[in-house]
């Protein structure tokens, strides 16, 4: 059930975006729930985290309009000027597939990075909060180590930590299960939850993984070819019996979305004389 | 791509205007972001502890040995003419003059240049210069502009060393090894060498060339694809752009400080 705007944090209406002639949302239009969990699932290439870089102003889209917070501050994101486009970032958190640390800084220095950026704060001061965030992750004792010692797992959680150390209103999370371990996939989960509800937040997760997806989403969004095939609780997600949605949730290889991507006939490629001249093959094909 | 077809060259000629308009306004932008980057003064002293101290072995070593060749093939020279004794004056104003700045800047442009072209680019393909954007942090004024600054200030002081080490090798050649009398060294330097056309013309080249190669090591960096293969790409242009730029400048500035 979408959301009324008068609770949406986050509202997409009429979004088209796509690099040059590949379409990648076509006319999408969806609201995120404010406070709540939401989820963006669907197959590779479908526009997940081009919905969040367009949030956060990575991108502009081409048609539509994108708009944030609410109230007042009720702003289409394409129209921003750089000025309150940083505005609007600072009360976000966006925490990146792979973490995305500063290498050359240690994990406190990591997630003081945007309190020493962005505030006055004395060091005493930064420290308690940096150590709380870290707490809140479960990486209080990992402070000293540099991000080159620590696991993907816990590069993601200290990401999150320093996603969070400015008390955003909203936090976007790429793939956050990508890539990890059962026991780190199972903490990553609840942590999105828990931080979700402690601190208020209204998150948004871009996510392949069903089972803990729908275990801790309010609010489900499936996109394919462009657009929103179903959005809901994930109670009306998995008994959705749209093709599209029912392909994705029992992981069906073929079906409305290709398993071949568009080309020529089998035919055209493999039927005898007539058969199109193969491609070159390129420096990794030489002998 | 095709040469001879009217639109891909119009093209092209789009795309290289394009990317000279952005490389123009990343550079505007960095100067002008003087004022915010020395009042945080901490971020431009590591760079410049970065860029300058860890080239000084490869200046200090280079700025000996050429002191060694120009004080032998000086000196092969000047006494084919009985003036030996103005060795020291030849070496020194060639490498006050030309060589110091040229040849420190081309050190610079590999040593340097490089580093910060593959650091930048490395930021980029693994999201850090997103993560900034997304923290409302300027990656521009907080990791370019600090570097930008560091790499102007510290050319010049290395250009220093590297034409002192010269003197230092010419005077090891001329005087200690070959016999060049040590009072005649020393002081044809002395009276020879205008500090304001001399020394100082070649401080105003090498804050150029300081300047030109970190613009297009960090240039190079920030417009790098993000891959492997991009920023290889990127740290292999960084090294002709800026070379070539340098000694292209270097004729330039030459003609119009000495030849008026």
């Amino acid at each position: 059930m979408p959301a009324s705007p008068s609770t949406a944090l986050v509202e997409l209406r009429d979004l088209s975006f796509g690099y040059g002639e590949r379409v990648i949302l076509d006319a999408v239009s969806l609201t995120i729930p404010r406070g709540k969990v939401t989820a963006l699932m669907g197959a590779s290439g479908g526009g997940k985290t081009t919905i969040l870089r367009l949030i956060g102003g990575q991108n502009r889209a081409q048609k539509g309009e994108l708009r944030l917070y609410g109230g007042a501050g009720f702003e289409d994101v394409g129209a921003m000027d750089p000025t309150a486009l940083y505005a609007a970032r600072r009360r976000m958190g966006m925490l990146f597939q792979f973490g995305a640390l500063f290498a050359d800084l240690s994990v406190f220095e990591n997630v003081a990075f945007p309190l020493r950026e962005h505030t006055q704060l004395p060091d005493p001061l930064i420290r308690d909060i940096v150590l709380m965030k870290l707490n809140a992750v479960g990486l209080r004792g990992a402070c000293d180590l540099m991000p080159s010692a620590v696991s993907g797992g816990m590069a993601r959680r200290v990401a999150l930590a320093r996603a969070i150390a400015l008390d955003p209103e909203l936090i976007m999370y790429d793939e956050p299960f990508s890539g990890l371990d059962p026991i780190s996939l199972g903490t990553a989960a609840r942590l999105i939850r828990e931080l979700n509800d402690s601190m208020g937040l209204t998150s948004v997760f871009v996510s392949h993984e069903l089972e803990q997806t729908f275990a801790i989403a309010d609010h489900v969004v499936i996109l394919a070819n462009g657009k929103v095939a179903t959005e809901g609780t994930p109670e009306h997600v998995r008994q959705s019996t749209d093709p599209l949605v029912a392909q994705y949730v029992n992981a069906d290889p073929d079906g409305p979305v290709r398993f071949h991507y568009p080309g020529p006939s089998i035919d055209d490629d493999f039927g005898g004389s007539g058969s199109r001249p193969a491609r070159s093959a390129g420096w990794w094909g030489r002998a | 791509m095709s040469w001879y077809r009217p639109s891909d060259v119009g093209l092209e000629t789009r795309a290289w205007l394009a990317r000279l308009g952005q490389g123009a306004r990343l550079f505007v932008r960095l100067l002008a972001l003087v004022g915010p980057t020395f009042r945080r003064f901490g971020l431009v002293r590591d760079q410049m502890h970065f860029l300058g101290n860890y080239s000084l072995a490869i200046i200090a070593v280079s700025g000996l040995f050429v002191g060694f060749v120009f004080g032998l093939q000086g000196y092969y020279t000047l006494q084919r003419y009985g003036s030996s004794e103005a060795l020291g004056l030849l070496v020194t104003l060639t490498l006050v003059r030309e060589l110091g700045p040229v040849v420190t800047a081309l050190l610079f442009a590999g040593r340097a240049g490089t580093s910060l072209t593959a650091e930048i680019g490395l930021m980029k393909a693994g999201e850090q210069i997103s993560v900034l954007e997304m923290m409302a942090v300027d990656p521009v004024q907080r990791i370019l502009a600090p570097r930008f600054w560091a790499g102007v200030i510290v050319m010049p002081m290395l250009a220093a060393v590297f034409s002192a080490m010269g003197i230092i090798g010419g005077w090891v050649v001329g005087v200690l090894l070959i016999g060049v009398d040590a009072g005649s060294f020393w002081s044809q330097i002395q009276g020879g060498v205008d500090v304001w056309r001399d020394v100082g013309n070649g401080l105003i080249k090498s804050l150029v060339f300081g300047t030109t190669v970190t613009f297009v090591a960090l240039l190079q960096g920030y417009e790098a694809q993000a891959t492997p293969e991009g920023v290889s790409k990127a740290t292999t242009r960084t090294v002709v752009v800026a070379s070539l730029s340098v000694l292209g400048l270097d004729f330039i500035l030459t003609a119009m400080m000495f030849s008026l």
